[in-house]
C-alpha cells in the first residue's frame, strides 16, 4: 500500500551514536557521541533511554523548538514493551504512540506521522527511535559478558538514539511517498543469520512500491534497505532479480554496511542492525545528502526481523517486514 | 516451490566458516588447559600434601575462581571467542555462565536478578548432567561393570 503526501516535510533531524560507530566511517556525521556504552547510566536500559532523550533534545535545539510546539510524539526500540521509547519521552510531555516494527521501525513512524501531517490533523510531529547493543543482547540473547561464538551472518545491534521532526512547513525534503510493507514469512529460522530473514521484506515492499509509483530503479538515486547486513544484500540483489527481473545494483546499498569499517571491526560481523542502524544512517548521512544536493530522490527501505525469541524456540518462523519512504529534494 | 528457490540464494551466499581452524584452536587450547590442570594437581599433591581427589577440587576451584575474575574483568568473553569450545567446554565454560549471568542481572536485585537468572545458562548443563550421569549409572549398573 503506498500513499503519496502532498506537503511533509523533514525540518530537522539528530543522530546520538556510541563507540562502535564513533569508529566507523560516518563518525563526523553523528551529532553527539558517547564514548561509555553506560552513559554514566548505572544499566544497559537506562543507557538506552539516555541515548534517546539525548536525541530528542538535541532535536528541539537543533530546530529552536520549544516543547510546547509540538504537536505529536511517536517512538519505538527493541526493549520489551518499547521501554527506552517511552521513559526517554516523558521529559516531552505530549500525545505519544508508541510503535513497533523491529528495525523498521524509523520508517513506520515517519509514515505514521506524515499521514496525520498530509491529512492535516496536526501540524508537526517528532518521530524517534533507538537501541542499543547490550540492551539487545541482553534481552534476545546471553548475557553480555557470555563470549557465545557467533557466525559470520550474525549482524550488530547498533548503539544510539535517533530523531526527526516532521512538519507541513517547507523545507529542503519532502516526504513524497511511503509504502506500508506486509508480514513476509519465508519459513526462516536463524536467528543469527537476520539478512536471509529479511530480504524478502525488502524485496515485496520494494517491488511494490516500484509498482504502486509506476517507477524503476533508476528514477531514485539511491535505495537503501536498513540492515541486512553483507550476505542479506547479496541475497536481496539475486532474489530482486530472479523474482522480478529488478536490477538494484547501481543504486543500491544497505544501511548496515555502511555504518562500520569492516577492516577494523571485525566484531561486527555481517554488518550494523537494530531500530537506530538505518536512523543512523539515514539522518546523517542520506538526509545531509538531500539537503546539499548529492541526492534528489532517494528510497529508503527500512527492513525488520520479528524475531521472537518465544516464539522460535516454539519452532515457529521468524517473520520479517520491510517500509519504505520515498524522500525528495524540494527545488 | 518459491521457497526452495529462496534458499538456494541464501545458500550461495552463505559464507564459509572455518570450522577446521575452530576445531584446532578449540582442540589446543582445551589440550593446554588440561595441562595445566595436570600441573596443577602435581603442583597442589606435593605442595599442600593432599590426595590427588583433594587436589582434584583444589584444580577445579582454581579454574572457576579464574575463569569468574577474568569474565569480572571483562575479558573472558574475548577469549572464549577465540578459542570456542576450548574454553567453553571445560569448567571455566561453567563459571563463565555463571558469572556473566550474575554480572548482568545484578541490577534487577538479589532475588529477581541474581536469583532467577544465575541458571539460566547452567541450569540446562546441570539439569541434562544429572540426567544422563543417572543414565550411564544404569547401564553401569545393568552390565554389572559397577559391582
Amino acid at each position: 500500500m503506498t500513499h503519496r503526501y502532498q506537503n511533509v516535510y523533514i525540518n530537522q533531524y539528530s543522530t546520538v551514536c556510541g563507540p562502535y560507530e564513533a569508529d566507523g566511517p560516518l563518525r563526523d556525521n553523528f551529532d553527539k557521541i558517547h564514548q561509555d556504552l553506560y552513559c554514566n547510566e548505572d544499566s544497559w536500559e537506562k543507557a538506552e533511554v539516555h541515548y534517546l532523550q539525548d536525541s530528542l533534545k538535541i532535536l528541539l535545539k537543533k530546530a529552536a523548538l520549544d516543547r510546547e510546539d509540538i504537536d505529536m510524539v511517536i517512538s519505538g526500540d527493541l526493549m520489551n514493551q518499547i521501554t527506552a521509547s517511552c521513559y526517554a519521552s516523558l521529559f516531552l510531555d505530549k500525545p505519544f504512540l508508541g510503535i513497533y516494527s523491529a528495525c523498521a521501525t524509523s520508517i513506520e513512524g515517519i509514515l505514521i506521522g506524515s499521514t496525520y501531517i498530509d491529512s492535516g490533523k496536526i501540524k508537526n510531529c517528532v518521530t524517534a527511535c533507538s537501541s542499543h547493543n547490550l540492551s539487545s543482547e541482553k534481552q534476545f540473547r546471553n548475557p553480555t559478558e557470555y563470549g557465545a561464538p557467533k557466525p559470520k551472518t550474525a549482524t550488530f545491534t547498533a548503539t544510539g538514539g535517533a530523531s526527526l521532526f516532521l512538519s507541513s512547513t517547507k523545507s529542503k525534503i519532502k516526504v513524497e511517498s511511503g509504502t506500508i510493507g506486509r508480514m513476509i514469512d519465508f519459513d526462516q529460522t536463524d536467528p543469527l543469520h537476520m539478512g536471509a530473514v529479511m530480504a524478502p521484506g525488502a524485496a515485496d515492499t520494494i517491488y511494490k512500491h516500484l509498482q504502486d509509483m509506476n517507477r524503476k530503479p533508476e528514477d531514485y538515486d539511491l535505495i537503501l534497505t536498513g540492515d541486512l547486513g553483507l550476505y542479506g544484500k547479496e541475497i536481496l540483489k539475486e532474489y530482486m532479480m530472479k523474482t522480478y527481473h529488478i536490477d538494484l545494483s547501481n543504486r543500491y546499498n544497505d544501511c548496515g554496511c555502511m555504518l562500520y569499517n569492516y577492516d577494523t571491526q571485525k566484531e561486527v560481523n555481517a554488518g550494523g542492525s537494530g531500530p537506530v542502524c538505518s536512523a543512523l544512517v539515514n539522518y546523517s548521512t542520506i538526509l545531509k545528502g538531500l539537503e546539499d544536493g548529492t541526492y534528489h530522490r532517494v528510497l529508503l527501505v527500512a527492513t525488520g526481523a520479528l524475531f521472537s525469541p518465544t516464539a522460535v524456540f516454539q519452532k515457529e518462523h521468524i517473520l520479517a517486514i520491510a517500509h519504505a519512504v520515498s524522500l525528495e529534494a524540494t527545488k | 516451490m518459491k521457497n526452495k528457490k529462496y534458499e538456494a540464494i541464501v545458500a550461495k551466499h552463505k559464507p564459509k566458516e572455518q570450522r577446521v581452524q575452530y576445531a584446532g584452536v578449540a582442540f589446543l587450547v582445551g589440550g593446554v588447559l588440561g595441562v595445566c590442570a595436570e600441573l596443577l594437581l602435581e603442583g597442589y599433591t606435593h605442595w599442600f600434601d593432599v590426595s590427588r581427589s583433594e587436589a582434584t577440587v583444589y584444580m577445579l576451584i582454581t579454574f572457576i575462581f579464574l575463569a569468574s575474575l577474568f569474565t569480572a574483568l571483562g575479558f573472558f568473553d574475548k577469549l572464549v571467542n577465540f578459542a570456542r569450545c576450548g574454553l567453553l567446554i571445560p569448567i571455566t565454560g561453567f563459571a563463565h555462565s555463571m558469572t556473566s549471568a550474575a554480572i548482568e542481572y545484578r541490577k534487577e536485585g538479589p532475588v529477581y536478578g541474581i536469583g532467577s537468572n544465575l541458571f539460566k545458562l547452567a541450569g540446562t548443563v546441570i539439569l541434562y548432567g544429572v540426567v544422563s550421569a543417572w543414565f550411564f549409572g544404569m547401564i553401569r549398573y545393568l552390565l554389572g561393570i559397577g559391582g
